[in-house]
């Protein structure tokens, strides 16, 4: 069956969506992000310090990153052991962007003028 | 504009609904703007491929056919794997319009996306824009 089509979006639950989302990207612009994020992707959650080995940036690079990555809702700090605190990756306002590129993606511009032209020339 | 769950788009087209219809659901029709080649079974619950030079694929299920009115299919979103249930759906209507058609497309069904596969999708639609991108730059060029 059809899914079905929701007319009308709450407005204000839309601009938290649309800010969401600009984290996100804003987020995932940066390579050195990128690479935090794929790490804890990967190997679930570590320290800064973990971090900081494995890639080829300082700690205090990382920690100014992880700092962002927390603000836009993308990592949460939990406390480890020996008050180390560790970084685990929240996938929730990924969900979001997703949505934004899935919509994006499906261009129906180009297919809509393709089609105008394809009966324009049978004319 | 708000959360995109859906997208709409509308054309005024100078040509009859009878024809869009045929531009819309027949294998000619769809292969000549949508696709490079396409089959359609024309019924609900019908198959439909559309394919582009390149491999590139989708495989529709026709869901709705009120000739000449409105024509829906279900179709897959590329970033999910091959045998993922979930589909976006796709309603074109056709409305005369002096003597010629305003045809609206509305495809519904982003916010179902799914939480674990942000990678994938990232990746494939960078790839996917850069492969359509180009075909259908090429398509216009040979037009």
């Amino acid at each position: 069956m059809p899914p079905d089509i929701r007319a009308s979006a709450d407005i204000r639950a839309s601009a938290d969506i649309e800010a969401i989302a600009e984290q996100v990207f804003t987020a995932l612009a940066d390579p050195t992000r990128r690479a935090i994020l794929a790490a804890l992707a990967s190997q679930g959650p570590v320290t800064a310090t973990d971090l900081a080995a494995r890639l080829p940036i300082t700690r205090q690079a990382i920690a100014k990153h992880l700092a962002l990555l927390a603000e836009a809702g993308l990592v949460t700090a939990e406390p480890g052991e020996r008050r180390r605190v560790r970084y685990r990756l929240r996938s929730v306002p990924m969900q979001v962007a997703q949505q934004f590129l899935a919509v994006l993606a499906r261009d129906w511009d180009g297919p809509l003028g393709a089609l105008k032209e394809h009966l324009d020339r049978g004319a | 504009m708000g959360f995109p769950d859906h997208i709409k788009r509308t054309v005024e087209l100078a040509h009859p609904p009878a024809k869009v219809w045929a531009a819309l659901t027949t294998a000619e029709g769809l292969g000549a703007w949508f696709g490079d080649v396409a089959t359609i079974d024309l019924r609900p619950g019908g198959g439909a491929q559309l394919r582009w030079t390149g491999g590139y694929r989708v495989d529709m299920r026709v869901e709705r056919v009120e000739e000449p009115a409105v024509f829906g299919f279900t179709w897959q979103l590329h970033e999910l794997s091959e045998d993922d249930p979930r589909r976006t759906y796709v309603e074109f209507t056709l409305e005369p319009s002096g003597t010629g058609t305003r045809l609206t497309v509305i495809e519904t069904g982003f916010a179902q996306l799914p939480e674990d596969t942000y990678r994938k999708a990232f990746d494939g639609h960078t790839e996917g824009w850069r492969r359509e991108l180009g075909e259908m730059t090429a398509h216009l060029d040979a037009a």
